[in-house]
C-alpha cells in the first residue's frame, strides 16, 4: 500500500494542485504583476513601474489602518484565546450539560460575517443610545470595543473546540500521577495541561491572528470605517482604494497595497509559528 | 498493471471535470444563435429592476433578440461593473452618473454621434460628451427637493403658500417643533446618516451652495471651490436636525426606510428626496392631495424664482468592447424602448420623465410639480453634484457631517472637509 502511494502519489496531488493553481497561484501571480500597473479592467493595462508601492508606502490612511488592525489583532488573539481556553477548561470538567453548552457556544461561528455584522450595529447602537452616547459611526473607540465584542462573540467557540479536542487528547494518567504526587490544580493546568496543549495554541493563534489582520466583512457591516476612515482596517483601506475610487491609477495603488499586506500577513504569521512551535512537547 | 494506469489516469481526468464543470458556464456562444448580436444591460436602479426584467422579456419575445438584465444591488454599482465588464460576456449597456464617472469609462464607451438613439433625444444638452464623440445618453430627467405632506402641514396651520423662502421655512418648521406632542408630528424626518440615505445630504443637499457659487461666478465646474454658500448649508441641515422626528445623535444609524417609512405613516411633515420616490410614497398608501414637492430654499439667490433641483445623473454608454452585432442589438433595443409604446410607457411609469422625443406622459406628481414650477416662470437648479471631484469627497463631507449633528465635530471640519477636501480631491483625480 505504502509503496503504491510513493509511486502514484502525483496522481492523487494532480486534482487539488489543479484546482489551487487556477484558484489561487494563478490569480496571485497576476494580482504581483497587476500591482506594477494602472488598469481599469484587467484587459488593458499598462506598466507603471514601483510608483503604486511609492504612494502606498507614503500614503498616511495605510498606516493609520495597520496600527489599528495590529491592535486590534493584539487585543482580539489574547481575549479570544484566554476566553476560549478557560472555557474548554469549564466544560471538559464534568459538568452536566456540558454538549449543550459546546454547541450553543459555537453556534455564532455559523453566521456569515457580513449578517453578524449588521445585527450587532443595531444592537450596540441601541445600547449606546440609551447611554446617550455617541454612536458606532462616531467614535472609532468605540468601533473599536465593539469590532472586539463581535469577534470574541463570533470565534470563542470555534477556538474552544480546538481546545476542548487538545485536553481531551491529554492521558488521564498524568494528571492522576501529578494529583498522587500532591500538585496543587493551578501547577496541574501550567505544567501538565498547557503544555501538552500547545499544539492546539499554536493552532488557535494562528487562526485568531491570521483573521485578526484579514478581518473584512465585520468592519464593512459594523462601522464601514466611518468615522473619516478611522475605524477602517487593513483589507477595508484596500478595497476602498481599490473600488470606491475613480480613475485607473487606483486600482494599482490598492493593488500593491494588498501585495504588501500579504507579504506582512505571511512574516507575522511565520513568526508566531516558530514562536508557538517551539515550546510544543512530545507526549 | 498498465490498465490500472490507465484508469487512474482516466478517474483523475474525470473528477478534474467534475470540478471545474461548475465554472463552465461562460461557454455560450457569445453571439446570438441567428447572428442578430445580444443585449446585456446592467442597470443600476434596483427600483426599476422588475420593470427591465418585464420590458426585456416583452422585447425578446417581439423580436427574438436575447436580452439579460442585471441590476447590481444599491451602492455597489461601480464594483459591479468593474468585475462585470472584464468578462468575455461583458454588459453591452452601462451607465455613468456625469463627467466624473465617464472618466473612469471612457474607454469603454462607443461613439453614440451617428445612431438612431442620439437622434430621439430632445436636445443635445441630454448627452454626455467626451470631446466630440457622444459617450453617453442621458435617459431620465429628475428632481428632488422637499416633499411635504400637505395634509400634516394644514393641521399644523400653514399651507405650501405660506413658504416662500427660507426664513419661512424656519418659521413654520420650528413653530412644528415647538408644538410637537400637541401636534403629534415632527417638521422633517430623520435625515439619516447610514450609508443608505447620506446621499440626501452630502450629495443633493450640498448641490445647492455649489449651484450658487457656480452661478455667481458663471461657471460650471472648478478645482476649488470657495464655500461662499457654506453658511446657508450649515443653516438648512441645522434646521434639519434640530426639528426631526429623532435627536441629532441617532441620526448616524438612521437608513432610507427610516424616514421614508416615518413620512409615510405621517410623523414629518418635510421629507428631503426626489421624483424617484414618488411611487414608494404612493405605494404605501399616500395619495396626490397629500403630497406636494416644494424648493429647498437655503436662504441664498433669488428665492422668489426658485424651482426645484431638476437634472439627470442616469446616462447610457454602450461598451465600445463588445462585438458588431452586440452593439447593434444593444442600440437597437434602445431606440425601440424610447420610441415604442411599451418602452415609453414603462420608462415613464417607472423611471420618470425621458428626454426622448416620443416620451409618454407621466403620472408622477413630483415631476408635474417640477413642470408647474418652471411654467411659473421659476428657474430649476442644475445638478451641479456630477461635478463633484470624487466619491471620497462625498464620503469625507459625509462623516463631517454625521459628527457635527451628533456634537463630536464642529461645523469648521464641515467645511475643510468641503473645501480643502474638494481641492485635494480635485487635484488627487486628475493629476
Amino acid at each position: 500500500m505504502e509503496k503504491a502511494i510513493r509511486k502514484y502519489w502525483p496522481i492523487f496531488v494532480l486534482p487539488t494542485l489543479v484546482a489551487f493553481s487556477v484558484g489561487f497561484i494563478y490569480p496571485f501571480v497576476q494580482g504581483l504583476y497587476l500591482s506594477f500597473c494602472k488598469f481599469t479592467t484587467i484587459k488593458k493595462v499598462t506598466f507603471n513601474g514601483i510608483d503604486n508601492y511609492a504612494y502606498a508606502i507614503q500614503d498616511s490612511g495605510f498606516w493609520h489602518s495597520f496600527w489599528f488592525t495590529a491592535l486590534f489583532t493584539v487585543v482580539s488573539t489574547v481575549l479570544i484565546n484566554v476566553i476560549a481556553f478557560a472555557i474548554a477548561l469549564a466544560l471538559t470538567n464534568k459538568i452536566k450539560g456540558s454538549n449543550v453548552y459546546r454547541t450553543v457556544f459555537f453556534m455564532p461561528n455559523l453566521i456569515g460575517g457580513i449578517v453578524l455584522g449588521y445585527i450587532w450595529q443595531i444592537l450596540l447602537n441601541c445600547v449606546l443610545s440609551l447611554m446617550e452616547k455617541p454612536l458606532l459611526a462616531l467614535n472609532a473607540t468605540y468601533g473599536f470595543i465593539g469590532l472586539i465584542i463581535l469577534m470574541c462573540w463570533q470565534q470563542i467557540g470555534y477556538m474552544m473546540i480546538i481546545y476542548i479536542a487538545g485536553l481531551q487528547s491529554i492521558p488521564d494518567d498524568y494528571i492522576e500521577a501529578a494529583k498522587i504526587d500532591g500538585a496543587t490544580t493551578g501547577q496541574i493546568l501550567f505544567r501538565i495541561k498547557i503544555p501538552n496543549v500547545m499544539p492546539s495554541i499554536t493552532i488557535c493563534t494562528f487562526l485568531t491572528i491570521t483573521n485578526g489582520f484579514k478581518l473584512f466583512d465585520q468592519n464593512l457591516a459594523l462601522t464601514g470605517g466611518e468615522p473619516a476612515h478611522a475605524s477602517e482596517m487593513l483589507a477595508l483601506n484596500i478595497y476602498n482604494t481599490f473600488y470606491s475610487r475613480t480613475g485607473p491609477q487606483w486600482k494599482g495603488y490598492g493593488q500593491a497595497k494588498a501585495v504588501i499586506f500579504c507579504i506582512m500577513v505571511i512574516i507575522i504569521s511565520m513568526i508566531q509559528l516558530r514562536i508557538t512551535k517551539s515550546r510544543e512537547v512530545q507526549q | 498493471m498498465k490498465i490500472k494506469k490507465v484508469l487512474a489516469l482516466g478517474l483523475v481526468a474525470l473528477m478534474s471535470v467534475a470540478t471545474f464543470a461548475g465554472c463552465g458556464d461562460g461557454g455560450k456562444d457569445s453571439a446570438g444563435a441567428d447572428g442578430k448580436g445580444k443585449v446585456y444591460y446592467l442597470n443600476f436602479k434596483p427600483e426599476a429592476d422588475e420593470a427591465w426584467q418585464e420590458i426585456a422579456k416583452q422585447y425578446t419575445d417581439e423580436t427574438g433578440v436575447e436580452v439579460t438584465v442585471i441590476t447590481a444591488a444599491s451602492g455597489t454599482y461601480e464594483e459591479t461593473l468593474q468585475s462585470e465588464i472584464a468578462k468575455d460576456e461583458a454588459p453591452t449597456l452601462f451607465q455613468v452618473n456625469g463627467p466624473v464617472g465617464l472618466a473612469n469609462w471612457k474607454d469603454y464607451c462607443y461613439d453614440l454621434k451617428d445612431s438612431s438613439l442620439y437622434n430621439e433625444l430632445t436636445s443635445d444638452s441630454f448627452a454626455l460628451y467626451d470631446g466630440d464623440a457622444v459617450a453617453g445618453i442621458a435617459y431620465v430627467i429628475e428632481s428632488y427637493g422637499i416633499i411635504v405632506n400637505t395634509e400634516l402641514l394644514d393641521k399644523a396651520g400653514y399651507s405650501l403658500d405660506d413658504i416662500k423662502g427660507f426664513d419661512d421655512l424656519k418659521k413654520v418648521a420650528e413653530d412644528i417643533t415647538a408644538r410637537k406632542d400637541e401636534l403629534g408630528f415632527a417638521a422633517f424626518t430623520s435625515a439619516g446618516m447610514d450609508g443608505s440615505s447620506d446621499w440626501r445630504f452630502k450629495t443633493h443637499l450640498a448641490n445647492l451652495p455649489i449651484y450658487f457659487e457656480y452661478q455667481d461666478k458663471g461657471i460650471d465646474s472648478t478645482d476649488a471651490i470657495e464655500g461662499k454658500y457654506l453658511d446657508n448649508y450649515k443653516n438648512i441641515w441645522d434646521l434639519y436636525i434640530n426639528n426631526a422626528t429623532c435627536a441629532p445623535g441617532d441620526l448616524a444609524g438612521k437608513t432610507g426606510d427610516d424616514a421614508e417609512n416615518e413620512f409615510a405613516s405621517g410623523e414629518a411633515v418635510f421629507y428631503q428626496n426626489g421624483s424617484w420616490e414618488y411611487k414608494n410614497l404612493t405605494d404605501k398608501g399616500m395619495t396626490d392631495e397629500q403630497l406636494a414637492m416644494m424648493p429647498i430654499y437655503i436662504g441664498a439667490g433669488d428665492e422668489a424664482n426658485q424651482g426645484l433641483c431638476t437634472g439627470t445623473e442616469n446616462y447610457w454608454c454602450v461598451n465600445s468592447e463588445a462585438s458588431e452585432e452586440d452593439i447593434q442589438a444593444t442600440i437597437d433595443f434602445l431606440t425601440w424602448m424610447v420610441t415604442s409604446d411599451a418602452g415609453t410607457k414603462m420608462l415613464a411609469d417607472n423611471i420618470g420623465v425621458i428626454p426622448f422625443k416620443k416620451a409618454a406622459d407621466t403620472t408622477n406628481l413630483f415631476v408635474l410639480n417640477d413642470r408647474k414650477y418652471t411654467e411659473d416662470g421659476k428657474t430649476p437648479v442644475s445638478w451641479n453634484f456630477t461635478t463633484m471631484p470624487s466619491e471620497e469627497w462625498k464620503n469625507g463631507v459625509g462623516s463631517a457631517l454625521t459628527a457635527y449633528a451628533a456634537g463630536t465635530g464642529e461645523w469648521d471640519d464641515v467645511v475643510k472637509a468641503f473645501v480643502d477636501g474638494w481641492a485635494s480631491e480635485y487635484a488627487a483625480a486628475n493629476n
